[in-house]
């Protein structure tokens, strides 16, 4: 035993440290007990290095672990218990796969000696989460601290991000361990950042200057790969028109003059229309969702694919590329900048621009400026985006709340936008929100959560650490007493039987009354502009809640497995069910 | 299960709608580190596809681990299914092969009954026909051994069974080799290694 030995414990604060880690979202239990005895002492006095914030779910220290790494670009730490307190984090470990956000979930595992056992509060997890997550390993001794902590936090944040599970069982808490901190970048079965072709790029430029029609689809690739003004380069030189996917929203300024709105589903009128006129699409960190592309099997035929993408597998994978750019498109976007001609397509601009002025007329204006009727989420959300600072953090829930949200918020400041995208995570808007709020603490963004009543409810005990926290989230809570998106599609293919989506709520009222958070309520139009007044001056959380329309329909819509290009702008009194597609 | 279906060889239920469907080989190379045999499978799994045969052993190269893994499919998923195990961080490299590509070997044992041997000097002489080899024998039974590939396993299967004297059969999964000079993967860890000297 070396003189400087400490506890397996101890090396994982130091280990984590060393990572630059400043913020921990975690729940104490049993099998994590030797960890949380050592974050006592670095959490407070001469030892101080952490921030440790107490959920009240272990779910919700996820989802606040991919809001802070979200808006921050730093990895997103979670500390929780064996058995139960890290199979309730499997749904925000899936939600960061999917949405490729870098957190790590360390948990406490019962003795090596006691594996298969079936002991307290033990269960397989890396065998559970060896799917949902980009990589899981078990420390089963102390002295593989150093190395699996910064391998793990290596494959987090390296390549295409994702989440990393480490399974840390109680024996290697407790052991003695000399400890030394490694510094681990590189793994040599894991190429994070593919070599760029300098043959796919050419290709890849030539497609682009000789093409009439391009049209970019910019993914949240361009926000992890830090790569913002590279796109504006690229964009600006070749003079092409760029949706953004959901995740991407914030990669190009809402304002750019490039920026031709929201793909997917409920996104803008006129690129998913041009997406099947397009000659040349050029896919830049997207991953062609279903929710973008509708039916594949007719979308973008004409068009020639050329997808940029860090992740190999991505390609092909739901749209064939013609020329794919496997690479970083921090390094990617400038090498095609370089070879693209400087281009003028103002005529294919302006061939959106009736699409845009048709859906302006029938569903934003209507949406965000009702004269008269019951509030609608749309006209709620553009008060916030009208009175909030430029570059707030926009959180959602999921649901209409998050169609509405993201359609008709601003996006004026690079990662400015937390939602779940991949998964659906009805419930993650509050603890992300409460997440992102740490994330940009240092710089005072205000941190607005738009929820619908259905997924404020699904974590709803968050409040209390808002309480304690004190953290200064800007809650929306917008109730229409349905779970709404469902209920939307019910009566659109399901003969408008509302199997279930009612919905019951509590007087919030109250709720932030126990909690001792501000809150206001939003009945009538009028009250809305002083209510989101106060709401933004107030210095810490608070809670608006806005009495919606119940029966309100996020449009315009591609309906599930329809072509891109059969979105409506208006509900279809008569839509063919299609049985096929899912929420 | 019936005699008839193990001298089968299973072609899966798409196999006639789609005619792209073919045995595919998959070779994959990875760390050794517990656990990866698992996400390997779950690649296959998640998409309900069928895994024939399965290999698992150490590579000529030191800490590597060699998977020959058999499967029927078309091109278009083994390709998305390659990459997935690919982007799994301690696979190494995964690759796909048709049958051309490589040379491949199975073994079968077959577990038969003495005195049907001995009776029957047909038995003996399908042995020696198939080019399979004796390596036990006693009283009451034969262990007889047969490389090559699945169809000449099988079909000294079928030829025993007709004498009725098969007690015990077993085929083992493939294992192949490509036909380049070294491992495959030799030359991508000599360039990672040395991209990440190189730094």
């Amino acid at each position: 035993m070396q003189r400087n030995a400490i506890t397996g414990s101890e090396a994982l604060m130091l280990a984590l440290k060393a990572e630059g880690v400043k913020t921990i979202f975690g729940y104490p239990g049993g099998a994590i007990m030797p960890v949380y005895d050592a974050l006592y002492s670095y959490t407070r006095g001469q030892k101080k290095c952490f921030e440790h914030i107490l959920v009240r779910h272990e779910q919700a220290a996820t989802h606040a672990a991919e809001g802070y790494a979200r808006v921050s670009g730093e990895v997103g730490v979670t500390l929780v218990t064996s058995g139960p307190g890290v199979t309730n984090t499997l749904t925000g470990i899936a939600d960061a796969m999917m949405d490729s956000t870098p957190i790590v979930v360390i948990a406490g595992q019962v003795a090596i000696s006691s594996l298969g056992t079936d002991a307290f509060q033990e269960v397989d997890l890396v065998g559970v989460a060896q799917p949902i997550s980009k990589w899981s390993y078990q420390i089963r001794h102390a002295e593989d601290i150093a190395w699996a902590v910064s391998r793990a936090f290596y494959i987090a944040r390296s390549g295409r991000p994702g989440p990393v599970v480490l399974d840390f069982p109680k024996n290697a808490q407790t052991e003695m361990v000399d400890f030394e901190p490694q510094k681990v970048d590189f793994v040599r079965s894991y190429v994070a950042y593919p070599k760029l072709s300098d043959e796919a790029v050419r290709e890849a430029a030539e497609l682009i200057n000789g093409a009439k029609k391009p049209l970019a689809l910019v993914g949240q690739g361009v926000e992890l790969g830090h790569a913002q003004e590279e796109l504006k380069a690229f964009l600006e030189k070749a003079d092409i028109p760029a949706g953004r996917t959901m995740l991407g929203l914030s990669a190009l300024p809402s304002d750019h003059p490039l920026n031709v709105g929201m793909l997917g589903m409920h996104g803008n009128y006129a690129v998913n229309l041009k997406e099947q006129e397009c000659d040349v699409l050029i896919a830049i960190g997207m991953r062609f969702s279903d929710r973008v592309t509708g039916n594949p099997k007719t979308y973008a035929r004409q068009a020639k694919v050329i997808h940029l993408d860090i992740d190999r597998s991505e390609i092909d994978k739901n749209v064939k590329a013609d020329v794919a750019v496997v690479a970083d498109c921090k390094e990617s976007l400038p090498a095609l900048t370089a070879l693209v001609r400087k281009g003028d397509h103002r005529e294919w601009r302006e061939s959106f621009r009736p699409f845009d002025e048709k859906e302006r007329a029938k569903v934003i204006e209507p949406a965000i400026h009702p004269a008269e009727g019951p509030l609608l989420m749309g006209e709620v959300v553009n008060a916030v985006a009208l009175q909030s600072p430029d570059d707030t953090v926009l959180v959602t829930d999921v649901g209409q709340n998050q169609l509405f949200a993201t359609r008709y918020f601003k996006y004026l400041h690079k990662r400015s936008i937390c939602t779940s995208g991949g998964l659906g995570t009805m419930g993650y808007g509050l603890p992300a929100a409460i997440g992102a709020t740490f994330g940009v603490a240092t710089e005072g963004r205000t941190v607005v959560c738009f929820m619908g009543d259905g997924g404020f409810q699904m974590n709803l005990q968050e409040l209390g650490t808002i309480m304690e926290q004190q953290a200064p989230v800007k809650m929306i809570v917008l109730n229409n007493n349905y779970l709404g998106n469902v209920r939307q599609w019910q009566d659109m293919f399901f003969q408008r039987r509302k199997s279930f989506t009612r919905m019951m709520n509590p007087c919030y009222e109250l709720i932030a009354q126990g909690y001792g958070i501000a809150y206001e309520a939003v009945t009538e139009r009028s009250q809305l502009s002083g209510a989101v007044e106060r709401m933004l001056a107030a210095k810490g959380p608070f809670i608006m809640e806005c009495a919606i329309m119940e029966e309100d329909n996020v449009m315009p819509m591609t309906p599930p497995g329809k072509d891109v290009d059969d979105m409506m702008l208006s509900l279809n009194p008569d839509p063919s069910p299609k049985g096929e597609g899912s929420i | 299960m019936e005699k008839e279906n193990i001298a089968n060889v299973t072609t899966p239920l798409s196999s006639g709608e789609n005619s792209g469907v073919k045995l595919y080989t998959l070779l994959v190379y990875s760390e050794n580190i517990a656990g990866i045999l698992n996400q390997i499978t779950a690649v296959f799994t998640r998409r309900q596809v069928n895994i024939e045969s399965l290999n698992v052993s150490a590579s000529s190269i030191p800490h590597v681990h060699k998977y020959t893994i058999t499967a029927w499919s078309d091109e278009d998923q083994i390709t998305k299914i390659t990459r997935q195990i690919e982007k799994k961080i301690d696979v190494i490299k995964a690759t796909f092969f048709t049958d051309d590509e490589l040379f491949i070997r199975e073994t079968g044992l077959y577990k038969l009954a003495t005195d049907v041997v001995l009776q029957n000097p047909e038995v003996s002489r399908a042995i020696r026909r198939h080019d399979a080899k004796i390596t036990e024998v006693n009283p009451t039974y034969v262990i007889v051994m047969k490389s090559g590939k699945t169809e000449d396993i099988m079909s000294l299967y079928r030829a025993l069974d007709a004498f009725g004297c098969v007690l015990q059969y077993t085929r083992s999964g493939r294992i192949a080799v490509t036909r380049s000079t070294q491992e495959q993967v030799s030359e991508f860890l000599e360039q990672r290694e040395s991209h990440h000297r190189n730094q």
